[in-house]
């Protein structure tokens, strides 16, 4: 399908459910409320004519100051008709998302990363945790209310290395 | 912070035992190649046949840090992977030496971000510094035989030494 079909035929299965489908620069978005996520990927996955049956990808951008504050963003494609569909969510800071790892099981680390990078959290995931960064982090590295400049180490650094002498008999060895 | 080794006396072939054990060990270096990133494919590229390690006695890299005695810290390391950059650092035995290779083991290259270790000289202690990014295998090389010169200068026992702090 074209993507301006895609969204014809969004809009008549959902036509009630307040969606905000749009082509932008030959791309079909649809911007999906939160209560409205769970059945509608479930359809897009499921129905014939849509069967977008590869989850390519997830991911979330920060505003910061917008309200609610985060973006969403799931990229779906059919290998079946080769089509594609962007979706977005907003979301607030500490507002659930559906979880999309019960359709496609890809989605779970991909979910995990999110939850890693940005802490939204995800309803009926099976294990959020962390999945790129250690355990003992505190906070989400991409909120764009983290420090740039805070650093978590795990071992004490010995810096700056100049302060270490090796000595040997009261003589200098291999000084870095 | 000092590290300081002593020895109960000092012989007086001393001289000759460090040049001696120097010269050998110089000559016999086992690396343990520890590597995260892209110059991994710098340092395949001096151990194999067209720059040939093997010319300055290191050509057989161990994939041990107990039979090892340069660890060779090729690039980028991150928060998470210290722990067992500091881990086998403190596995290897004395006579040991550390060289970091390329510019994001050095001083954390171009990623200044809440990951990526600025230097791996606040883990472990590092001899010889290898600029780069990546560096050309002749930087490598000269690395290496800084390192060399090092290990025959600096002061050898010929039996185990005591570390006091």
């Amino acid at each position: 399908m074209t993507p301006e079909d895609i969204i014809t035929r969004l809009n008549e299965r959902f036509p009630e459910a307040g969606l905000d489908c749009r082509v932008d620069k030959g791309h079909a978005v649809a911007v999906v409320p939160v209560d409205q996520l769970k059945e509608t990927l479930k359809v897009l996955k499921d129905d014939e004519a849509f069967s977008f049956d590869l989850f390519m990808d997830i991911t979330a951008v920060d505003w910061l100051k917008r309200e609610p504050r985060f973006d969403v963003v799931y990229h779906l494609y059919s290998t079946a008709h080769n089509h594609r569909l962007r979706i977005k969510v907003m979301v607030g800071g500490n507002q659930p998302v559906p979880s999309a790892s019960g359709l496609w099981i890809v989605a779970d680390p991909m979910e995990r990363e999110i939850w890693d990078m940005y802490g939204i959290k995800f309803s009926g995931h099976p294990n959020l945790s962390r999945l790129l960064l250690y355990e003992e982090f505190k906070g989400h590295p991409l909120r764009k209310d983290y420090p740039y400049d805070k650093r978590q180490p795990l071992i004490e650094e010995t810096w700056p290395s100049k302060d270490v002498q090796v000595r040997v008999d009261d003589r200098d060895i291999h000084r870095p | 912070m000092e590290i300081s080794y002593r020895t109960q006396e000092k012989p007086p072939y001393q001289n000759a035992i460090d040049r001696i054990l120097g010269w050998g060990r110089k000559y016999s270096i086992f690396m343990y190649p520890f590597v995260t990133a892209c110059c991994g494919m710098e340092y395949m590229s001096v151990a194999s046949g067209h720059y040939d390690i093997d010319r300055f006695g290191a050509g057989l890299p161990r994939f041990s840090p107990r039979q090892a005695d340069v660890l060779m810290v090729v690039g980028t390391i991150n928060f998470k992977n210290s722990v067992v950059l500091r881990m086998i650092w403190d596995q290897m035995c004395e006579p040991k030496w550390c060289i970091s290779f390329g510019a994001c083991a050095s001083i954390g290259g171009p990623y200044n971000n809440y990951a990526v270790v600025q230097g791996i000289d606040r883990i472990v202690p590092v001899h010889i510094y290898i600029p780069g990014c990546p560096p050309r295998p002749e930087a490598v090389l000269d690395g290496l035989m800084k390192l060399q010169d090092m290990i025959q200068n600096q002061k050898h026992d010929l039996f185990w030494k005591r570390r006091v702090k």
